[in-house]
């Protein structure tokens, strides 16, 4: 069986049973205004019957029509937070006399189910699994939350205003990487999901669940939506040869006018899920017998973040944003052999002002400066 | 360790105490502070005043009138180490306000015998006179970074205080952007984090208390704001608070007056 089908009221077992195997279910609720992933233990507290309306620089819930449990897209924040915390102490050093001592700090050994992740977001979760599990050095703390991490995927039938995973080949269906994967599917007489399974240990899981066969109709249903789904984005992006565009174009006139709107707030890279930047942060207790070394966010919108001996090396916010993007749509190519965009939008809603990296590509490729050479 | 406990001195300019009294907030750790420094001149919290020189002074309140400019001068000269704290003395504080007036009206009319008033045109920060070795901004200034700065100087580290906006520290809270989800306008994306993201935290915009951050760019939010509603009256009165004088909010404020 690999299509099935979870019926709406039957939405609350797998709550149980992820419970029952030892997992923190983590799932997408109404809070402050805006949906996001929190610490969920009942289908009850899901964003049931809301959506948000996305644009640039923009986000408001509201209320939908009908009754659908996902009819929503991504969140402000990204499922990073958990596996990657913003702020993460690495070890603690205490002095003994003339040496010392350095103890690492334990590591919360939480097993997380992630509930309602979108298909972007696996994606994201797979590129951070490149950069943290895969490069010359393992990353231990995201590793153990990453290793015991159970994923439920969401597909989108309704993208929203700054989507585009689409173009970056990364929705509005999961392809692979997880573990459970459920399409919504809402009809006058019918609610229910449908259930593809991705791995042994999503197979384990529904098992357990009171899955019912699902007929033709019910698939071909689904496949339509998703299928719609995938013409109807907010946003597009035209991946073709971008990494050379941006290569090609670092003195371009056009960062310039990019650094006129952007305030190098850092929002976007706080936002996106596959930002993984960190600094490191060493404090001491006022007698200096103990010191902590901290890991936290960072962003390259920060001038510390380029510092090196006698000052940042990109003073502008022009050169900030140009390598935002830069790496972003085409280093990040080189290094992981993947776009390090997966089309969630966030970096668009959130920005306070509203810069759409959509819309910046789409100028660089107008203005492109081997165009200009060439004529 | 210094075998020797340092001299700590602080020194009051034009402000309203309250950067000082986050040292006696201190409550938990103000111990540990006594206990590792010597508090040398601190009226706030005790009549004692052991003379200088002072390996550390913290400054508070702006310069505005001629005996305070000249007395900045002797504190620098007795301090080995000077770190102005708040606003006023970061950046003139409220009462620079009356640099965009005429303050001689002002004394006029609040004072009954306004010739026994001797004040400066203008209220500066301690940088427009002496050399300044750190700045504590804020207002109030916030304990923990107070704490961090004198914790850095006797373990003699870098003392971690950021100068980036207020949104990363937000984001690092997790908290949603109040100006994207709700329309509210916020100052954070030209404000220098420090106070811990308490207004976004409680859904309001940020106040802008820790002054511009390291590369701010006032046109471009302000223009936000106005898509959003706020008119030149409301820019005007939000850029010009604490930190009115601050070089990036002065001048984004000159363009609404
Ligand atoms: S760059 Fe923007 S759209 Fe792309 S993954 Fe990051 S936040 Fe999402
Ligand atoms: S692009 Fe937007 S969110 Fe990113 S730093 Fe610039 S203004 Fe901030
Ligand atoms: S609420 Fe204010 S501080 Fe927070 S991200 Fe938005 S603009 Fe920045």
């Amino acid at each position: 069986m690999t299509h099935a089908v979870l019926e709406r009221p039957d939405l609350k077992s797998l709550f149980n049973i992820l419970q029952k195997a030892g997992y923190t279910t983590i799932a997408p609720t109404v809070r402050d205004n805006v949906i996001t992933y929190e610490n969920v233990t009942d289908q009850s507290e899901l964003p049931i019957g809301m959506t948000d309306d996305q644009k640039n620089g923009s986000y408001r819930l509201k209320k939908r029509k009908d009754k659908s449990v996902f009819g929503f897209v991504v969140g402000p924040q990204s499922w990073k937070k958990f596996l990657y915390p913003a702020r993460l102490k690495l070890w603690e050093a205490h002095r003994n006399g003339k040496s010392f001592s350095i103890a690492k700090p334990e590591n919360e050994e939480k097993k997380l189910a992630f509930i309602g992740v979108r298909p972007c977001e696996m994606s994201a979760i797979s590129i951070q699994d490149k950069v943290f599990l895969k490069s010359t050095f393992v990353d231990s703390a995201y590793s153990s939350r990453r290793e015991q991490l159970f994923t439920v995927i969401v597909n989108c039938t309704e993208p929203g205003g700054t989507c585009f995973c689409t173009s970056m080949d990364t929705g509005p269906r999961a392809k692979k990487d997880y573990d459970l994967a459920l399409t919504e599917v809402v009809k006058k007489d019918q609610h229910y999901f449908l259930v593809e399974i991705g791995s042994d240990q999503g197979k384990e899981i529904a098992n357990k669940l009171p899955l019912k066969e699902a007929s033709e109709e019910q698939v071909s249903e689904a496949d339509k939506r998703l299928n719609e789904a995938a013409r109807k984005m907010g946003k597009a992006l035209k991946t073709d040869g971008v990494k050379d565009l941006l290569y090609e174009n670092a003195e371009n006139p056009h960062w310039e006018k990019v650094a006129e709107r952007c305030m190098t707030c850092a929002n976007c890279t706080m936002v996106c899920p596959t930002c993984f930047c960190s600094t490191m942060e060493d404090s001491t207790d006022l007698s200096g017998e103990i010191a902590e070394r901290w890991r936290t966010w960072d962003s390259c919108f920060t001038m510390d973040f380029s510092y090196v001996h006698g000052g940042s090396i990109r003073n502008s916010s022009s050169a900030r944003y140009r390598q935002w993007l830069t790496h972003k749509l085409g280093s990040w190519q080189d290094q992981f052999g993947t776009s390090g965009c997966v089309g969630c939008g966030r970096c668009i809603t959130w920005c306070p002002v509203g810069i759409d990296i959509t819309e910046e590509i789409k100028t660089l490729q107008e203005c492109d400066s081997r165009k200009s050479k060439s004529n | 360790m210094a075998a020797k406990k340092p001299k700590l001195a602080v020194w009051k300019f034009a402000s309203c105490d309250g950067c000082q009294l986050s040292l006696l907030d201190c409550e938990d750790e103000l111990l540990a502070v006594a206990g590792a420094v010597e508090i040398a001149n601190f009226p706030e919290a005790s009549r004692a005043i052991i003379k200088g020189p002072y390996d550390v002074s913290l400054v508070e309140g702006s310069v505005t009138t001629p005996h305070d400019a000249e007395r900045i001068h002797k504190v620098r000269r007795a301090s080995k180490f000077l770190i102005s704290i708040g606003a006023c003395a970061t950046a003139g504080g409220i009462q620079a306000l009356r640099n965009f007036s005429d303050v001689n009206e002002f004394v006029s009319i609040v004072y009954a015998s306004p010739q026994y008033i001797s004040t400066l045109k203008q209220s500066t920060p301690i940088s427009e006179h002496v050399f300044v070795d750190f700045e504590l901004r804020g207002c109030p200034i916030d304990k923990g970074q107070l704490l961090e700065v004198i914790n850095a100087l006797l373990n003699e580290r870098k003392p971690n205080i950021p100068t980036h906006s207020l949104c990363l520290d937000c984001k690092r809270q997790g908290l949603p952007c109040v100006m994207v989800s709700q329309g509210t306008p916020c100052l954070g994306p030209i404000t220098q984090a420090g106070c811990g993201v308490l207004c976004p935290a409680f859904d309001r915009g940020c106040y802008g208390c820790f002054g511009p951050m390291e590369s701010p760019n006032g046109k471009a939010l302000i223009e936000k704001w106005q898509e959003m509603g706020a008119d030149d009256a409301e820019v005007l009165r939000s850029l010009r608070t604490f930190n009115a004088c601050a070089n990036a909010f002065e001048k984004e404020s000159r363009k609404y007056e």
